[in-house]
């Protein structure tokens, strides 16, 4: 029930683009296509999944103070290596996308070139980056982590989807010269936003 | 109407191309519309013959809403005598008083939002049409009778610019201008926008026993846990009946689930509003109420009987006229299905286990307004593969 709850809370309620409003760009840009949308979605959500819990490892059974206890060595067992702690994360996060992007190339060769540039660029994608370190600084667990990794990473994709099918339907709309492209991309986002709100204070696990 | 027509055709050449009063062209169109037939015909390629066109969708919209108009006007006028008096001040009396609150809301909707209309229509150089009059109509319908007007402005305003116009204007929305100016207000004004409607216009006195003001939604939630809420409800003077007619404090055209009714059927008769949308919606509402029921958490809410969510809050008046706005909505048989039913389900979502609003049918409305895109493409694509695979 706690960990539905997370869920529940990290796709709907604290939607990580539609509240915290981290990894816009490659969303603002590969919003085009419904196609491509999913495809992007599918791999940050891959990433997201991963990155979490191996981070999570990698934070606790490494760098945190104490965390070298395991190797019964007096001198690394006190030691506090957390400084290390975002140079960590960003380089799983950059070697789990490298492995993505390889797989997608090999099994999904016209989705790998739809996606161009913005399939390396996942590494910086803030999203990622940002629920490690909500994972981090919330001290979840190793299972709330992973949870909160898949989900906070189907939270942005559904966010890429609907994003796509609406500038699809958008098509037809006759938006003013000024606004049109990424002026009313950043409207719409305000107005899915307020949509979201929806779920703001739900709570399952108290009741 | 010969005069008429005969100076409209005088006058027609003022606002051509080139003529005299050129930059006003929309509002000479808008009226000239309005009263006549357009002299315009297609000139070539596949056209629909039908008599039934926007303008007409438009006003057989406003005529739907008309029951809830007047219920609404005589009913602040009601609630207003029963909390200010004590007691109903008869007929003519309280429709008087319901004039004086809900009249200048209304007008000043039209004259805020219209003056919007006018000015992105002459600058953008498109029509002018009675879309307008529903948004204009619908907003103020949803606001409590004590909402001060200039919020009332600020509201239209928003909805009518920022919700239809800088997407090109009607028919190119994505969310129902309406429920953009709704949403906005309730999230920037919260205070005037929900809980206890009525207990800003008790000036002074005291306010009658059993008469606090409260709408049956709110005095259910603010109920503590395992209370008998049909009890409850009768003590503050509710029955499913008396919710049903809407004889209650809450926004102006919403409270009377029978007026909604009859716009209901109004809409499905002319083929303007989705029976589809509107069962699905209904479907989902009560499947999510026998839910809650089952789930057998203790608080009140989740324990009301399925069908008294129908007639509570502005659940009718949503489903009826918010949720088939055609623009907004699915537009896929399937689609209207899934839409209106995640639409009902939601509303007893946030009604159960949110206890940050009282009420959800708005803003459940509004997300299933931003998902209704991604829901087509789906069922389109849905549809694509099984032709394929048939063939």
């Amino acid at each position: 029930m706690d960990l539905l709850n997370l869920a529940i809370k990290s796709i709907f309620i604290e939607n990580i683009l539609l509240s915290m409003f981290l990894g816009m760009c490659s969303y603002l840009a590969q919003s085009k296509k419904i196609e491509s949308a999913t495809g992007l979605g599918a791999a940050v959500v891959l990433v997201m999944t991963l990155a979490c819990p191996v981070n999570w490892l990698i934070k606790h059974h490494l760098l945190r103070p104490g965390a070298l206890a395991w190797t019964h060595i007096d001198a690394l067992a006190n030691m506090d290596l957390s400084f290390l702690s975002f140079i960590c994360f960003i380089s799983v996060i950059a070697a789990l996308t490298q492995v993505v992007e390889m797989v997608m190339d090999r099994f999904f060769p016209p989705l790998y070139a739809t996606l161009g540039i913005f399939l390396p660029l996942i590494a910086v994608n803030c999203a990622i980056l940002g629920a490690v370190l909500f994972m981090d600084e919330r001290k979840y667990d190793l299972a709330q982590s992973s949870v909160y990794g898949c989900t906070a990473g189907i939270g942005w994709a559904l966010a890429i989807m609907i994003l796509a099918a609406i500038r699809k339907k958008m098509r037809y709309s006759n938006v003013p010269a000024g606004l049109r492209g990424l002026g009313i991309a950043f409207l719409v986002t305000g107005f899915m936003a307020i949509g979201f709100l929806c779920f703001s204070g739900i709570s399952l696990g108290t009741n | 109407m010969k005069f008429l027509l005969n100076l409209h055709d005088k006058l027609r050449p003022l606002f051509h191309k080139g003529g005299k009063l050129e930059k006003i062209e929309p509002l000479f169109d808008a009226q000239d519309t309005f009263l006549f037939t357009p002299a315009t015909v297609t000139a070539k390629g596949a056209h629909v013959r039908d008599a039934l066109d926007l303008k007409r969708v438009m006003i057989v919209v406003v005529l739907a809403l008309l029951p809830c108009t007047l219920f609404g006007i005589w009913n602040a006028g009601h609630q207003y005598s029963l909390i200010n008096v004590g007691a109903p001040q008869g007929l003519g009396a309280d429709v008087l008083r319901g004039c004086r609150l809900v009249l200048p809301i209304i007008f000043v909707s039209y004259l805020v939002g219209g003056l919007w209309e006018v000015l992105f229509a002459c600058v953008r150089r498109h029509e002018i049409n009675e879309g307008f009059l529903v948004t204009g109509l619908l907003f103020p319908l949803t606001l409590p009778p004590t909402t001060p007007l200039w919020q009332v402005a600020i509201g239209i305003s928003f909805g009518v610019v920022l919700g239809k116009e800088v997407f090109g204007g009607t028919g190119m929305n994505i969310l129902n201008p309406a429920l953009t100016a709704r949403a906005f207000l309730y999230f920037a004004y919260p205070a005037q926008m929900s809980g206890n409607v009525w207990t800003a216009l008790v000036k002074g006195g005291q306010v009658a026993d059993g008469f606090t003001g409260a709408t049956p939604l709110s005095i259910v939630a603010t109920l503590p846990d395992k209370v008998p809420a049909i009890e409850a409800l009768q003590q503050a003077g509710h029955s499913f009946l008396s919710m049903a007619k809407g004889i209650e404090a809450g926004s102006i055209g919403e409270t009377s689930a029978i007026a909604c009714a009859i716009g209901a059927i109004v809409l499905i008769v002319s083929g303007i509003g989705s029976w589809r949308i509107m069962a699905a919606s209904v479907l989902g509402l009560l499947t999510g109420g026998y839910l809650a029921n089952m789930m057998g958490s203790p608080s009140t809410m989740s324990q009301l009987p399925p069908y008294f969510h129908l007639v509570m809050g502005g659940f009718a008046f949503g489903a009826v006229f918010m949720a088939t706005d055609p623009v907004s909505a699915a537009a896929t048989n399937a689609g209207k299905w899934i839409y209106g039913f995640l639409i009902g389900l939601l509303t007893i979502i946030v009604r159960v286990a949110n206890p940050a609003y009282p009420e959800g049918v708005m803003l459940a409305i509004l997300f299933m307004n931003i998902m209704a895109p991604l829901i087509d493409n789906y069922v389109v694509v849905a549809h694509i593969k099984r032709r394929a695979r048939r063939g």
